[in-house]
C-alpha cells in the first residue's frame, strides 16, 4: 500500500473517532447526532474496505 | 436507558439499517455481470493485462476482443465505456462483437473500457443502477456506470491532477477519468495503467485508427459531432459528410484542441501512430435541465423542460417532441465507425479493411438496438464472455 494512501487510511480512522466523540458527547441536538453518523458512514466503509 | 440514549439507540439502528440496505444495492450491482455472445467473427479473446502487468487481478482489468479478418489489412481499435454513463457506446460496442465480420484486416474491440466505472455510481445524481433494452427473446439487462472509476478501485484523490507527462493541471476528479489520462504509465495510477495498456495496443499491433465512442450534452457544444486532430481530419471531415449525405443525420467534425491534454483524440495522435476519432452522439439524460433521470429519460431521449430550451435554440442539436433516443445514438456510433473504415480504406488501399454484418444508422433506428442481441441462453457456452 503507498504511503499517502496509508496516511488517508489513519485520517480517516482519526475521523471516524472524532465524530463517534461528538456523537456521544451530543446532549441536545438529534440533527447533530444525526449529521456526525451520516458523515461518520463513508469512512467505516472505506476504513473497513468493503467493495 | 435516558432519552438521550434512547434517541441516540434509534439514530444509529437507522444509520445502520440505510447503510446496510444501500450497500447490498451497491454490491449486487458493482458485481452484477452483463453477458455478451462473442459473435462468428470473434477469433480471440484476451485480457487488456496482457498489454500492462499492473492492471492484473483488479478491477480495472477487462475484456478485448480481436475480430481477425483471413485477409491481411488496416486495424482498428473500438473503445467504449471510457465513460460508462454514456452507454450508447457500450451498446455500439456489443453490436460490433456479437455480429460483425471482418473480411480484411483486423477490428479491435474494448466494450467496458474503464471496467472500474462501469460497475461504479453518481449517488448525488440519482442514477439508475440497471437499465434494459428490449430485444427478440426478451429484455437485456445492463448496468449503469458512472463517469469516473470508484473510489474503491483508486484512491485517494489528488488536490489537483497533474498530469502525465505534460504536467498540466487538471481537475482533481479526472485522474480517474480515463479520457484524462492517456497517454498513460505503467507505474501511475490504475486509471493510466488502463490508458497506457491501451496505447501499447496500439503500439504493439499496429494498430491504424483508434475509436473512443462517447455520449454528450444537449447543452453542450461538443455533441453530435466526430472530434479529430490535424493528423485525423481528412477522414473524419469526409465522414461527416458522407454520413450526411447518405445516411442524412448530421455529425460535424471538432477539431482536437491542442492545448488540452490528457484526452484520447489528443494523445493517441501525439504518442503513437494511430489516428485517433472521438464520437459524441447527443444524450439528453446528461444535460442538467431536466426532470428525474430516470431510464425512461436514458433510453427515450425525451424531455420537456430541453424541449422548451430546443425552442429558445438554447440547444446545439436539433430537438423535438421525438426525443433523442438510444436507437438514433447507437445506429450514428455505427455507421460513423463503418464510414471510417471506408474513407480510411480508399486513402490506404494496402492497409483497407472489410467488415460487414454491422447494422447503418436507419437498420438501427428501424429495428431497435435489441433485435441485435444474442441470446445468452441459446449460445454456446464456449462463446459466452461477461463484461
Amino acid at each position: 500500500m503507498p504511503l499517502i494512501m496509508s496516511i488517508y487510511y489513519v485520517i480517516s480512522i482519526f475521523l471516524i473517532g472524532m465524530l463517534i466523540w461528538n456523537f456521544l458527547i451530543e446532549k441536545k441536538s438529534v440533527n447533530d447526532m444525526l449529521l456526525y453518523l451520516i458523515v461518520a458512514a463513508p469512512l467505516v466503509l472505506r476504513v473497513l474496505r468493503i467493495k | 436507558m435516558s432519552r438521550e440514549w434512547k434517541i441516540k439507540s434509534v439514530l444509529l439502528v437507522i444509520v445502520i439499517v440505510v447503510m446496510v440496505v444501500a450497500g447490498f444495492q451497491l454490491y449486487a450491482h458493482r458485481h452484477y455481470m452483463v453477458p455478451i455472445v462473442a459473435g462468428p467473427g470473434v477469433t480471440k479473446v484476451v485480457k487488456l493485462s496482457k498489454y500492462c502487468d499492473g492492471l492484473k487481478g483488479t478491477a480495472a482489468d477487462t475484456n478485448v476482443f480481436f475480430l481477425e479478418g483471413k485477409e491481411e489489412g488496416g486495424k482498428m481499435l473500438v473503445i467504449a465505456n471510457t465513460h460508462s454513463n454514456e452507454p450508447a457506446a457500450g451498446l455500439s460496442a456489443f453490436v460490433f462483437v456479437e455480429n460483425a465480420i471482418v473480411d480484411k484486416g483486423t477490428l479491435i474491440v474494448i466494450p467496458q473500457f474503464n471496467n472500474s466505472g462501469g460497475r461504479n455510481t453518481r449517488a448525488g445524481d440519482g442514477y439508475p443502477l440497471y437499465f434494459e433494452i428490449p430485444t427478440d427473446w426478451g429484455n437485456k439487462k445492463f448496468r449503469m456506470g458512472n463517469r469516473d472509476a470508484s473510489p474503491l478501485d483508486q484512491w485517494p484523490d489528488p488536490d489537483a491532477y497533474i498530469h502525465y507527462p505534460d504536467k498540466q493541471l487538471l481537475s482533481y476528479l479526472d485522474i480517474r477519468n480515463t479520457n484524462r489520462t492517456w497517454p498513460g504509465r505503467p507505474d501511475g495510477s490504475l486509471m493510466e495503467k488502463v490508458t497506457y495498456a491501451a496505447m501499447q495496443i496500439l503500439r504493439e499491433e499496429k494498430v491504424d485508427m483508434a475509436l473512443d465512442m462517447h455520449g454528450a450534452e444537449t447543452m453542450f457544444p461538443v455533441t453530435n459531432c466526430i472530434v479529430a486532430p490535424d493528423k485525423s481530419m481528412k477522414i473524419a471531415v469526409l465522414t461527416s459528410l458522407t454520413v450526411k449525405a447518405k445516411e442524412k443525420f448530421a455529425n460535424h467534425v471538432e477539431p482536437s484542441p491542442l492545448g488540452f491534454r490528457g484526452l484520447s483524440h489528443r494523445e493517441i495522435g501525439d504518442y503513437s501512430d494511430t489516428l485517433p476519432f472521438l464520437v459524441e452522439a447527443p444524450m439528453p439524460f446528461l444535460d442538467q435541465p431536466t426532470g428525474p433521470k430516470t431510464t425512461k429519460l436514458l433510453l427515450d431521449g425525451k424531455d420537456p423542460f430541453l424541449l422548451s430550451l430546443s425552442q429558445k435554440g438554447r440547444l446545439f442539436v436539433p430537438y423535438d417532441e421525438e426525443g433523442w433516443p438510444m436507437d438514433k445514438r447507437v445506429g450514428q456510433h455505427c455507421s460513423v465507425a463503418l464510414e471510417l473504415i471506408n474513407q480510411f480504406s480508399k486513402r490506404n488501399p494496402d492497409r483497407a479493411m472489410e467488415i460487414h454484418n454491422i447494422p447503418k444508422y436507419a437498420e438501427v433506428v428501424e429495428n431497435g438496438i435489441g433485435h441485435y442481441y444474442h441470446d445468452p441462453g441459446k449460445a454456446d457456452k464456449a462463446a459466452m464472455y461477461y463484461e
